[in-house]
């Protein structure tokens, strides 16, 4: 074999061709994605079939069932992200790689948050198909909402998936650790969203964006930094 | 009894170690899988390593790939430290029990994966020769999941061994081979010593062991019981030696 040449890549690029290898696996297999996207879709439906339209108008109940679905279809990828290393033991080639341990969360990150946002794109028009809400006016705060919430979710979904998989109960650790966490995301998520439904002004949420971004800051760069810890033996 | 192989040699002359490591220890709860181990050795050089299971040789080489933090000692790849960041892994290749390839890429996905990650220039021609030199590039395009627990084992390796590794680590590397693997592997061992990486081989088959080496260590207790130049082994009664070291324990 003839000499090679090579410069370890850095955090930046280390962290993308993890998620590139990712989202490429998902691509192939799509397990996680459908399953997902069936779970948000049967969820949406069963809300649907549980609600009193006479008690609750759909205006009011929407943000609610919107951040639900949200939250537990992307526990699905969350459980998948660290598990796809699990089969034969493919994390022992990522930590023997010379990159950084935080590259694999970053990376790890990334690959979930387009997962999440895959889902959000998915259910968001269903939500709005089966509870009549006009999205026309608000498509792109909304959207920015939904990836500001992405984020929170998947910085501490993925640092506790990588916690979880080596567990014999990570499919009931991962939302034990997790939806405790996610509260803070959903009560400002539900929040923006009734008030963007309603027609008020972004301004009138920003309290709640506030707390969104404040908490996708600190635990985005908290979770970074405990990353390595909870994969060093 | 732990050693430094090569201490012996001048000091003046003596170029940095591909591997050196001093005093290095592992302890899991109260229990030492690895207790004060130190050896070094140089370019070309190959160590098998034998021991009864348990002994700590996994631990050992989980220890030299960066993978498990010691609880004592300092291990030294190519003059680098484990301990100070990542660089001194990317001189590291591991080859294990498990494939560590992801069952749904293909063989060539799986090793470009793994050259880039590596920061090679041209991931693309590193994976074909590392799949050239385990003879599997004919199955390059198949994902790793169609393939037999074999030819998973020879991507696994080509896996290994496309950044050309200064320290080539391997944990029974010939298990599932069939005997054009195995002389695959043997090849590519062989190439990778003649372009001056050092090997430590962990296997429980003496014969193969003895093939390989220039240095020979039984470990057990997490120590190393014997360790001694291969030319200074009696093959033919070191099976009998190494019987006996290992049941003297019950």
């Amino acid at each position: 074999m003839a000499d090679v040449v090579a410069v370890p890549p850095g955090m930046v690029t280390a962290a993308w061709l993890v998620a590139r290898k990712d989202l490429a696996i998902e691509f192939r297999t799509r397990t996680a994605f459908f399953s997902a996207i069936v779970f948000a879709l049967m969820g949406i439906t069963i809300f649907y079939f549980a609600w009193d339209a006479t008690a609750v108008a759909a205006i009011d109940l929407a943000p609610g069932v919107l951040w639900v679905i949200f939250t537990f279809s992307g526990l699905l990828g969350l459980q998948r992200s660290f598990a796809v290393e699990q089969a034969d033991r493919s994390m022992d080639a990522l930590l023997s790689a010379p990159i950084d341990r935080e590259a694999i969360y970053l990376g790890k990150a990334l690959a979930n948050v387009l997962f999440v946002t895959g889902v959000q794109v998915v259910a968001l028009p269903a939500v709005a198909l089966f509870y009549n809400v006009p999205l026309g006016g608000i498509v792109v705060p909304l959207a920015g909402l939904a990836l500001l919430a992405a984020i929170g979710i998947v910085a501490v979904g993925t640092l506790f998936s990588a916690m979880a998989v080596n567990t014999r109960l990570a499919e009931l650790l991962l939302p034990m650790l997790s939806l405790p966490f996610f509260l803070p995301i959903v009560m400002a998520a539900a929040q923006t969203t009734a008030r963007l439904l309603a027609g008020r002004p972004v301004a009138e949420a920003w309290p709640w964006l506030r707390i969104l971004l404040a908490f996708d800051l600190v635990f985005l760069v908290a979770c970074t930094l405990a990353f390595p810890y909870t994969v060093e033996e | 009894m732990s050693g430094h192989i090569g201490a012996s040699a001048p000091a003046p002359a003596m170029p940095v170690p591909v591997v050196d490591a001093v005093g290095l220890a592992r302890v899991f709860g109260g229990r030492r899988a690895v207790d004060d181990v130190s050896f070094a050795l140089h370019a070309g050089e190959c160590l098998a390593l034998f021991g009864p299971n348990g002994a700590g040789k996994t631990t050992l080489l989980r220890l030299l790939a960066g993978l498990l933090a010691p609880t004592a000692g300092e291990c030294r790849v190519h003059g680098v430290a484990l301990r100070d960041g990542p660089a001194a892994r990317g001189h590291v290749g591991l080859i294990s029990h498990a494939s560590m390839l992801y069952g749904a890429l293909t063989a060539r996905e799986n090793v470009e994966f793994a050259a880039r990650l590596y920061g090679l220039s041209d991931p693309g021609s590193a994976a074909r020769e590392a799949l050239a030199a385990m003879r599997v590039l004919d199955r390059a395009d198949s994902t790793v999941r169609a393939l037999s627990r074999g030819l998973q084992q020879r991507v696994s390796i080509a896996r290994a061994i496309v950044h050309q590794p200064r320290l080539l680590l391997c944990d029974e590397p010939y298990t599932g081979l069939d005997d054009a693997g195995s002389a695959a592997l043997t090849s590519a061992l062989a190439d990778r010593r003649a372009s001056g990486a050092a090997l430590l081989v962990v296997t429980h088959n003496l014969g193969e062991g003895l093939a390989l080496a220039t240095h020979a260590a039984i470990m057990r207790r997490g120590r190393f019981a014997r360790l001694e130049r291969r030319a200074e082994v009696d093959a033919a009664s070191y099976a009998s030696e190494y019987r006996e070291l290992v049941t003297a324990d019950g």
